[in-house]
């Protein structure tokens, strides 16, 4: 078998072969019909139908006629399909029934027979039929169905279709047209069956053979040879789909033979591929086939390289036929990688480098091959398919140039070049195909291996158009990998400054997206370039990025910190400091006020505490860390101008909250810092009401600057690293020699806090020798307040109310604002008798800082004089509170005193407290002023407490005949219930007369809102005096105190008019014969007004001597019944004239009717003074006397002449209070007056009579209620 | 089985990344960010085409000459990335699915625990126990 594949070589496999069609016969014949024939043949399409249900196709059928040889026919065995003729064809034109007996028909059956020995079966006997011929032969020729009947039945058994007839052939006329049809017709069918049943013979033998591939002694290059075979059909028939499906199923098969092999199941034949590789030429992919290599394959000799290459060339071909070069790049990468990956697998010996040789060959002659067949427009929009070949083969340079000595200063080492020789020698030379192209991989690759220069130059060649490429589809990731390991190049070429471009731009990406190892990686080169470069201060800045990246060993940590502290500790050439950023140095991470308000009074004492997290690996000395202040005068006045709205959110301590400083989270940097808002108000100085209100943004210029310009300006992630500049500010928090451990530090300032204000911090510097490390701006901002404050004095009552009376304590508040108080410091405070202070035994004051802790406690000394109380303060230094606390008492006004107005000590009218009724309370009020005089003004504090009189008192007097009571009511209007002891009343003008107390409790509760009543009678000796002054006093104290709590109060009252001096009687009389009155019937009523005593000198006044000598007084008196049980008949009221003696008496009768039955009450009658116009008496503006009624005074001419007053008693009631003062003062008239109570007595008084109905004849009403 | 495992939040930083230990870890992180070139690109193709119903999957994200690397993309834009070697040829596409799948549902355990904060770097021991199960055990 080997042998016979051996003999067929010489087939020449082109695109140009078609299936084999022979012809025997008439060779002339087919000949004039040749060209038609081939022409036609491929112009109609027809259904393949497939077996194994692969689906049907249309195919152009073309043939490749031959000239019937018997060699042609396949011998036994012989598996060529490209050398099998598929059909045979039989051309005859014979029409002579003679000659086809004579000649052809045996001809035809030597045909016959040779196909029936080599079992070909696919033949066909074309006869032609030509009108000339049959004219020339009219007479003794059979017609010409005779003739393909008769080979129809000597040849044709049962298969009549095998003999076709083809009708003039060469005339242009519809029915040679027609015939032609049917025959080409004929010829696909025919063809097509051969196919099917060839094809499917040589497939299934193909099967069987490939079952056999676990036999021993099978050959995989045997059985590639036949399935190729099989590929060459199809494509042959240009069914390229079908002919890729058998070198991918090929593919496929020796793949798993690999894998299985790494599996430990080793094949025999696989031992050839394992040899060790000789030859890295590279893909060749510009012929249809490689025959070198094929040949290779058919004898068993080819390498793994060998076989992969050709099968690859051999897909690569056909899928540019499929005009899929897409799938050819992205197979190529795949099969390169593999390979390599098989090599490996297999443990095949390799040249070091030689499979980068045969990889940068591959890649460019695959590029070159899509090259040839696409235009550069599809190029261009294909890079993603193309690119990776680019990438790859530029790894692959790079990766020999390195080996070969090539990507260093110097140039390669001889052992280098020895390499170098042995890699060019595995090449070979340079093969016919590509010997003309200048641009051929193969020159490419030997001249990069050449020279320093030449490697340079292919090199960056590739390189820039991968990451062009890369861009172009934006894949800047992968382009930036290739621009650093195009760094990666360059530093070794001794090139920083055109490194740090691409090592600067992926750091940039890197950071951006927080890659935090790439990010040390790369940035660690960028250091090494902007140390070269001699870069100090960029060198420095990353430096301090990579001292404190934790992605770095300790020791690379501690040399780049060093590497700061060696520039740092260098000797001042430089005249300005080199400043760095500081949040790659260390960062501000918290900042606290102490005291945590941040608000002192001006000259107090503040600190910040920064604590400063160092990201350094070691301690690090700083010479000086400063904080730079910005001071803003407060415009608001001394105290806070809106001290609602500071500082809500500054409760002492600030936390900064930071990102990585190498690697900032993309979050964070997109968020940016977050608005401050702050309300302010502009309030009118004078009444404080509300100008205008707004708000501010406090961090404006974070959001301003962000527009300007689009990198974050404070944070050291950008590459190149603002520069910071570090602006002097006029105050600065300074702190020396501060040693800075890596992690958190705290640092504390004292802060200036001499001129009111508010200051903010704004920068933060460390210095370091000749380095600086600057915070360029505190944010969030952070600010404290400093004020100044005028002392204040306050006093307010320890309890509320302040009860008159009663000891009081009240609370002394001194805020000494910016004051010092020292010693021997007084307050002088005027004294009134109204308010004493009460002396105390022990008098503390606590003295507490603005914190309100208590600081001290001082002992304050009072001084009494006449005039002035005198409180020396302990020493109290400024914005500190002085606390103590006073006992004051308010005396209660007792009565009517109305001492003249005094002046005080310091010449200001006293103010006398006045008592008033609050609205609020029931209680008195009486507002009590203080005025202090304070060291550190010249002018008085006044200051005013109320206090409230816990008590009301009234008092009444009660008379009895001659006896007088006087009543006293007590009511307690505060909220305290209190213990009354010693209720007393006293008289203070008259010795002789005694009060006789008829109070039986010595001590009696009172509570709160009750009254108590207390009752004297009143006796005396000789006379009763007119008026007395009486003074109640009783001693009160809170419930449950002791008694020395006990207080006095005092009610002063003064009784005047005291004496009875008329009694009244009245009796009614029953009519007469009746022994009771009744009902509508009158009455008498007898009043008998009798004198008790004799005139006093007083009264002497009001009196008028008679004609006869007699001294009278002239008195008058009413009856009215006010309830309208009586009617007063006849005259009511009338003047008595009463002689001024004791036991005068006088009787009055008057007619009264009762209106009703029952016990009816008295008719009432009144006594009241006459007085004449003629007396001239001083009248007392006494509101509680009564006085005249206008019409009375009208009236007293005709009450005077006529002494009837009938006419009064219609006007009713006689006295009714009149606002009679103008009157008074006008002309005196004669007028009524009534008694004092007390001095007219009416026996009579409540007295009741009893009335019967009237008589039977009268219908009594009664009223049921 | 993986020789690295990355989760990578939606823009673009690691939140969770792990190789074999063995090998140069700066040589995964590089692999690993260049491959989000790949898959912004899928997931962009992606988006154009299919709009709401797309896999999640995104397959072999590019080969390279010693690893393969997957993509697979989640909802919210999270991208898990395995490394593979690439001579671990028995691996099949089915297996690194079901890798990304058990990925994905530890990470929405990781991310249901309401102690995690999205967008931090994972540290979940049972998300590294997960993914420990599917790296290449070493030593």
């Amino acid at each position: 078998m080997h042998m016979e594949c051996q003999e067929e070589k010489p087939i020449i496999y082109t695109m140009e072969n078609k299936p084999i069609v022979t012809c025997a016969g008439d060779q002339g014949l087919f000949t004039s019909l040749y060209t038609s024939l081939a022409q036609q043949l491929p112009r109609e399409p027809m259904e393949w139908r497939r077996t194994y249900g692969r689906a049907p196709k249309m195919i152009h059928l073309e043939a490749n006629f031959v000239q019937f040889k018997e060699e042609l026919l396949p011998k036994e065995g012989n598996k060529a399909l490209l050398t099998f003729p598929f059909l045979h064809i039989y051309w005859t034109d014979c029409c002579d029934t003679e000659a086809y007996k004579s000649s052809v028909k045996e001809d035809m059956m030597r045909w016959q027979n040779s196909l029936r020995a080599h079992g070909s079966a696919d033949w066909v006997i074309i006869v032609v039929e030509a009108n000339d011929t049959k004219k020339k032969n009219k007479t003794n020729i059979l017609p010409r169905s005779s003739i393909v009947d008769k080979i129809r039945s000597d040849f044709c058994n049962k298969q009549n279709d095998r003999c076709v007839v083809l009708s003039d052939p060469l005339k242009d006329s519809s029915r040679s047209q027609e015939s032609w049809n049917s025959l080409l017709l004929k010829l696909r069918t025919l063809l097509l069956m051969s196919f099917t049943k060839n094809l499917g013979r040589f497939e299934d033998d193909m099967r069987t053979l490939r079952e056999k591939r676990t036999q021993p002694g099978w050959s995989f290059c045997e059985y590639f040879m036949v399935q190729e075979e099989l590929a060459f059909v199809f494509e042959m028939l240009q069914q390229f789909e079908d002919a890729l499906v058998q070198y991918d199923e090929l593919d496929a098969l020796f793949t798993q033979y690999v894998l299985n092999f790494g599996a430990g199941d080793t094949a025999n034949w696989l031992g050839s591929f394992c040899a060790p590789v000789r030859s890295w030429s590279g893909l060749l992919l510009r012929r249809p086939i490689d025959m070198e290599k094929r040949d290779g394959i058919q004898r068993g000799e080819a390498s793994l390289l060998d076989l992969r290459s050709y099968l690859f060339s051999r897909q690569c071909t056909l899928l540019i036929f499929l005009q899929r070069p897409w799938e050819v790049t992205q197979r190529a990468l795949e099969l390169l990688h593999n390979c390599v990956q098989e090599l490996h697998l297999l443990e095949v010996p390799v040249l070091e480098g030689a499979l980068d040789c045969w990889v940068f060959l591959s890649c460019l002659e695959v590029l070159h091959r899509i090259e040839g067949c696409c235009d550069q427009a599809q190029l261009a929009a294909n890079c993603s398919h193309t690119v990776g070949l680019w990438a790859y083969a530029t790894d692959k340079l790079k990766s020999l140039g390195e080996l070969c000595g090539l990507v260093s200063e110097k140039g390669p080492t001889s052992e280098d070049l020895n390499r170098t020789v042995d890699l060019l020698a595995g090449l070979g030379d340079e093969r016919p195909e590509t010997i003309n192209s200048l641009q051929s991989p193969y020159k490419k690759l030997k001249e990069a291996l050449s020279s320093l220069e030449a490697f340079e130059r292919h090199y960056l060649e590739l390189s820039h158009a991968a990451m062009e490429m890369y861009r172009a589809i934006s894949r800047l990731r992968s382009a930036r990998l290739v621009g650093k390991s195009l760094a990666e190049f360059y530093m070794r070429k001794g090139d920083p400054e055109r490194a740090e471009t691409f090592l600067q731009e992926a750091l940039k990406s890197y950071v951006s997206e927080g890659w935090s190892l790439p990010v040390t990686h790369t940035r660690k080169q960028v250091a090494e370039c902007q140390k070269l470069l001699g870069r100090t201060e960029d060198y420095l800045q990353t430096s301090a990025l990579l001292a404190g990246d934790v992605n770095l060993t300790m020791e690379e940590r501690k040399h780049f910190c060093q590497e700061i502290l060696n520039f740092a500790g260098k000797s001042a050439d430089h005249s300005h400091k080199l400043t760095l950023s500081m949040g790659v140095f260390a960062q501000l991470t918290r900042l606290q006020f102490h005291p945590a308000a941040a608000s002192v009074h001006s000259g107090a004492a503040l600190q910040v505490e920064l604590t400063l997290q160092c990201l350094m690996p070691i301690s690090v000395r700083i010479q000086e860390v400063a904080a730079s202040i910005h001071f803003d005068v407060d415009h608001g006045g001394t105290h806070g101008r809106s001290t609602g709205v500071q500082r809500q959110t500054n409760p002492g301590t600030v936390e900064f909250h930071q990102g990585n400083p190498s690697v900032g989270p993309p979050s964070s940097s997109t968020a940016g810092p977050s608005l401050e808002l702050d309300e302010i108000q502009d309030r009118s100085p004078s009444d404080n009401s509300l100008n205008s209100t707004g708000l501010i943004c406090k961090n404006a210029h974070l959001f301003v600057r962000r527009h300007d310009n689009s990198s974050l300006p404070d944070t050291p992630n950008c590459v190149s690293p603002p520069s910071v500049v570090m602006k002097e500010g006029a105050q600065m928090l300074k702190m020396q020699d501060v040693t800075l451990k890596p992690g958190n530090n705290s640092i504390i300032f004292t802060a200036p806090s001499g001129q009111p204000g508010t200051y903010t911090l704004r920068q933060l510097c460390a210095t370091v020798g000749q380095v600086q490390f600057v915070l360029p701006h505190i944010y969030p901002s952070v600010q404290y307040e400093v004020y100044s404050q005028e002392p204040q004095l306050t006093v307010e009552p320890l309890s509320e109310p302040l009860l008159a009376g009663l000891p009081q304590t009240v609370k002394f508040t001194l805020l000494t604002g910016h004051y010092n108080v020292k010693k021997g410091v007084a307050l002088q405070l005027s004294n009134t008798d109204t308010m004493p202070i009460l002396p105390s035994t022990t008098c503390t004051a606590r003295i507490s800082n603005p914190a309100a802790e208590l600081v001290d406690e001082g002992v304050l000394s009072i001084q009494s004089s006449e005039k002035v109380t005198s409180i020396s303060l302990p020493p109290t230094p400024p914005y500190h509170t002085l606390e103590f606390q006073l006992e004051v008492l308010c005396i209660i006004p007792s009565g009517s005193e109305r001492p003249a107005n005094e002046r005080l000590t310091n010449g200001e009218v006293r103010h006398r407290p006045r008592s008033y009724s609050h609205p609020d309370t029931p209680m008195t009020a009486i507002d009590q002023r203080m005025s202090i005089d304070c060291p550190w003004s010249i002018y008085s504090t006044l200051l005013a407490l109320t206090f409230y009189i816990p008590f009301k008192a009234k008092h009444s007097l009660l008379c009895a005949g001659n006896r007088k009571y006087i009543q006293v009511c007590v009511q307690n209007v505060s909220d305290m219930n209190f213990m009354l002891a010693g209720v007393k009343l006293t008289e203070k003008q008259h010795v002789s007369l005694e009060l006789q107390s008829l109070n039986t409790k010595t001590q009696q509760l009172l509570c709160n809102k009750h009254s108590m009543f207390c009752l004297w009678e009143v006796r005396w000796k000789d006379d009763l005096p007119s008026c007395l002054q009486c003074v109640f006093s009783a001693n009160f104290a809170p419930l449950n105190q002791d008694v020395s709590a006990f207080k006095p109060f005092h009610y002063q009252f003064q009784l005047e008019r005291v004496t009875t001096l008329y009694s009244v009687r009245a009796e009614i009389l029953p009519p007469a014969g009746e022994q009771h009155c009744r009902s509508g019937l009158l009455c008498g009523l007898e009043v008998c007004i009798t004198r008790l005593t004799e005139p006093a000198e007083g009264e002497m006044a009001d009196e008028k001597t008679d004609t006869d000598g007699l001294r009278s007084t002239k008195l008058m008196y009413e009856v009215a019944d006010s309830s309208s049980n009586w009617a007063v008949c006849g005259k009511s009221s009338g003047m008595v004239s009463m002689p001024v003696t004791a036991n005068a008496t006088h009787k009055v009768q008057i007619e009264v009717m009762p209106l009703f039955a029952g016990h009816l009450p008295f008719p009432k009658i009144q006594v009241l003074k006459y007085l004449p116009h003629t007396a001239s008496v001083p009248i007392q503006p006494d509101p509680d006397s009564c006085v005249e009624n206008d019409s009375l005074s009208l009236l007293d001419k005709a009450l005077d002449d006529q002494g009837d007053t009938a006419s009064i008693r219609s006007r009713g009631s006689v006295h009714s209070v009149g606002s009679g003062d103008q009157q008074q003062k006008g002309v005196a008239m004669p007028r009524l007056e009534p008694f004092s109570p007390g001095q007219v007595f009416n026996h009579s008084h409540a007295q009741q009579v009893l009335v019967l109905p009237a008589t039977d004849d009268h219908i009594m009403e009664v009223n049921a209620t | 089985m993986a020789v690295c495992i990355a989760v990578i939040a939606k823009q673009n930083y690691p939140l969770y990344i792990r190789s074999v230990p063995t090998q140069n870890e700066l040589k995964f992180h590089y692999t690993v960010h260049t491959s989000l070139d790949v898959v912004e690109e899928k997931i962009s193709a992606v988006g154009k085409s299919l709009g709401d119903q797309r896999e999640l999957y995104l397959g072999l994200l590019y080969p390279t000459e010693d690893y393969k690397v997957y993509g697979y993309v989640t909802n919210s834009k999270v991208k898990f990335v395995i490394v593979v070697d690439s001579s671990n040829t028995s691996l099949r596409d089915n297996e690194i699915r079901s890798m990304f799948r058990k990925l994905h549902n530890s990470f929405t355990d990781v991310m249901c625990n309401p102690f995690h904060n999205p967008g931090d770097p994972i540290q979940s021991k049972t998300f590294d126990g997960i993914v420990s199960g599917m790296m290449v055990q070493t030593g």
